[in-house]
């Protein structure tokens, strides 16, 4: 706390009302626009870590070969990520956020000057592990993805409503698990679309591949 | 920790406002944030206390007014609060609804000193 000064006027109260990450917004319209100059669609994909967003990225570019795909990978620290993608060959970008939870529009106006913009189809945006965070930032992009993998609960919904509420289409990774645990498919997709009637929600592993046509053609069908 | 990027942008509007008005301290801030907006409001006292250090804001007090998240059920219209773990609509029992609050993230007002 500062030192308190001697105060010689009332203090007067000013309007202000004005929303707090306007900074963030102006720059991510500025990324919407460059991406619409450029013809390329730009899917952000938002999970928890471990919920298998690099693994599903791999099996995307896999059956998407007909299609030119380049990759953001956000990521607090490492190369690792990235270094997967990299061997497909499609164009990928590393972006280490330095102990920051999500990526925000800035980061993304910085990473995609790596990117060759005019020859890509899709440009896949894997942020930072968090529910939480992330939501928060708009980057620009044309979709939010939710991923969350059968171990992490169908309630999850209750515990982090933002994201449900914010994303286009939500994707059940690791359906190979389902029995095993107690994931029940069905209430999970009654509580998505309580809070969030627009958003599918597809069920997939990459794993074993099943599935993943549906999250593929739901791609497809966007470009 | 994205309160320090909110603070930041809060430190740039009230430093901006403050000017407009021909201030020459900002003694209180006063933010409106709903609960689906996941910040933590000791979080952007501290980074606020360090980087409006030197500024027109320094030693300000923030004060956040928590807005519950609401919803307007879909099937019958009505307005209600969800439960932690029950999102029904208690007078028709539909599950969930549009969200009418929660999503609040604004400075309304700030205290001045001219």
């Amino acid at each position: 706390m500062s030192t308190s000064e001697k105060v010689s006027s009332t203090p007067r109260r000013v309007p202000v009302v004005e929303t707090l990450l306007t900074a963030n917004e102006e720059v991510a319209a500025d990324n919407r626009a460059q991406f619409a100059a450029h013809h390329v669609k730009v899917i952000n994909i938002m999970a928890s870590p471990g919920a298998g967003k690099t693994t599903l990225l791999l099996s995307t570019i896999a059956a998407m070969a007909e299609h030119n795909i380049g990759v953001i990978e956000g990521d607090v620290a490492s190369q690792v990520d990235a270094d997967k993608i990299a061997t497909t060959g499609v164009p990928v970008v590393q972006i280490n956020t330095g102990g920051a939870c999500h990526l925000d529009a800035p980061m993304i106006r910085h990473g995609v000057e790596a990117l060759p913009l005019d020859e890509l189809d899709v440009v896949f945006i894997e942020n930072v592990g968090n529910l939480i965070c992330p939501v928060s930032f708009d980057l620009g992009q044309s979709y939010n993805i939710g991923l969350i993998s059968v171990p992490e609960g169908h309630d999850k919904p209750y515990k982090y409503p933002g994201i449900f509420e914010a994303v286009d289409l939500v994707v059940v990774t690791k359906s190979d698990l389902l029995p095993y645990l107690d994931f029940e498919v069905d209430t999970f997709r009654e509580l998505v679309h309580g809070l969030n009637p627009r958003a599918q929600v597809l069920v997939l592993s990459a794993k074993t591949g099943e599935g993943v046509d549906a999250w593929v053609n739901w791609v497809r069908e966007r470009l | 920790m994205h309160e320090l990027a909110v603070t930041e942008d809060l430190l740039r509007i009230i430093t901006d406002h403050a000017e407009r008005g021909a201030a020459t301290r900002v003694t209180d801030i006063y933010l409106v944030i709903g609960e689906l907006s996941s910040f933590v409001d000791d979080s952007i006292q501290f980074y606020f206390d360090t980087l409006s250090s030197g500024t027109i804001a320094e030693g300000a007090q923030l004060h956040f007014e928590r807005i519950k998240t609401r919803f307007r059920c879909r099937a019958c219209g009505e307005e209600f609060e969800p439960q932690e773990r029950d999102w029904r609509c208690p007078s028709c029992q539909a599950l969930g609804g549009d969200v009418i609050a929660g999503k609040e993230f604004y400075v309304e007002t700030i205290d001045v000193i001219s």
